[in-house]
């Protein structure tokens, strides 16, 4: 079951669709990783709303996701973690320490939007000095 | 009540299938749609520890009762290496196959009863039950 991955701006939305096997998360990892260089994206939203279950391993690989493409200068934020999805990740102690997430999709590019905003603002140079 | 299901695990998509399965077993036994979700998540775990350590074995799934109570029993059978270090294996965060070590230990977890049992060069049993809570 593949992920469709579109683009929408400077962001890439992977929605998935249905239950995925490992494979078909580690595949949606390298894809998405690849992506993220070919469109010189700046932000990434995986929408994983669907998913039935989020096991150590589909944990795992978001939380892999969300690194590397930090490393290739895109934020990611996890959209859509169900009531039920949320109550089991907690009592089976997983947790996506350092990974960004929120409701829906909507928060999810409110949310890059507002980064990608404050890191151009960062990358600006600070205030001119030495004039006058 | 005569409800069991046998399901080889031998490829990730009957990782899937044995979790999806679980989830229905434990709706036709009344679980709540979270508690559902947690026993598909522990089907998960073990379903991917037999495939990541034995390559091949079968989950049986059934409906038990204890009194007036209902549940879902696990089992989790493997021909493989089995476990030399099982105390190890238990421990949250271990794990010999760079995995993130939540297999046992979060499956135990999420479930009422767990046992493993396993003998080096045989093969492992995980035996795992989930009760509903009383209303």
């Amino acid at each position: 079951m593949e992920v469709p991955i579109l683009r929408q701006g400077q962001f890439l939305i992977a929605s998935i669709q249905s239950a995925l096997t490992d494979a078909d998360l580690s595949h949606l990892r390298e894809a998405l990783i690849a992506q993220v260089g070919r469109s010189r994206c700046r932000g990434v939203i995986v929408d994983v709303t669907a998913l039935d279950v989020m096991d150590s391993f589909a944990v795992r690989t978001l939380r892999d996701i969300a690194h590397m493409a930090r490393l290739r200068g895109a934020e990611t934020v996890i959209v859509g973690i169900q009531p039920d999805v949320a109550f089991a990740m907690v009592q089976l102690g997983l947790t996506l320490k350092g990974v960004a997430t929120v409701l829906d999709l909507e928060e999810g590019l409110a949310f890059l939007n507002r980064r990608t905003e404050e890191r151009t603002f960062e990358a600006k140079p600070k205030k001119p000095s030495g004039r006058g | 009540m005569g409800e069991e299901l046998r399901l080889p695990i031998t490829a990730d998509v009957d990782v899937v299938e044995a979790r999806q399965q679980g989830r229905a077993l434990a709706a036709v036994a009344g679980f709540s749609s979270g508690e559902q979700t947690v026993i598909a998540a522990a089907i998960s775990e073990i379903a991917r520890n037999i495939l990541m350590y034995a390559k091949k074995g079968e989950i049986t799934l059934s409906l038990v009762q204890n009194g007036d109570r209902q549940g879902v029993a696990i089992v989790a059978v493997d021909q493989g290496p089995g476990i030399p270090d099982i105390e190890r294996a238990m421990q949250y965060g271990y794990s010999t196959s760079h995995g993130v070590g939540a297999g046992l230990p979060g499956a135990k977890r999420l479930m009422d009863e767990f046992e493993v049992d396993s003998v080096v060069g045989r093969g492992t049993t995980v035996t795992m039950t989930k009760w509903r809570r009383a209303i």
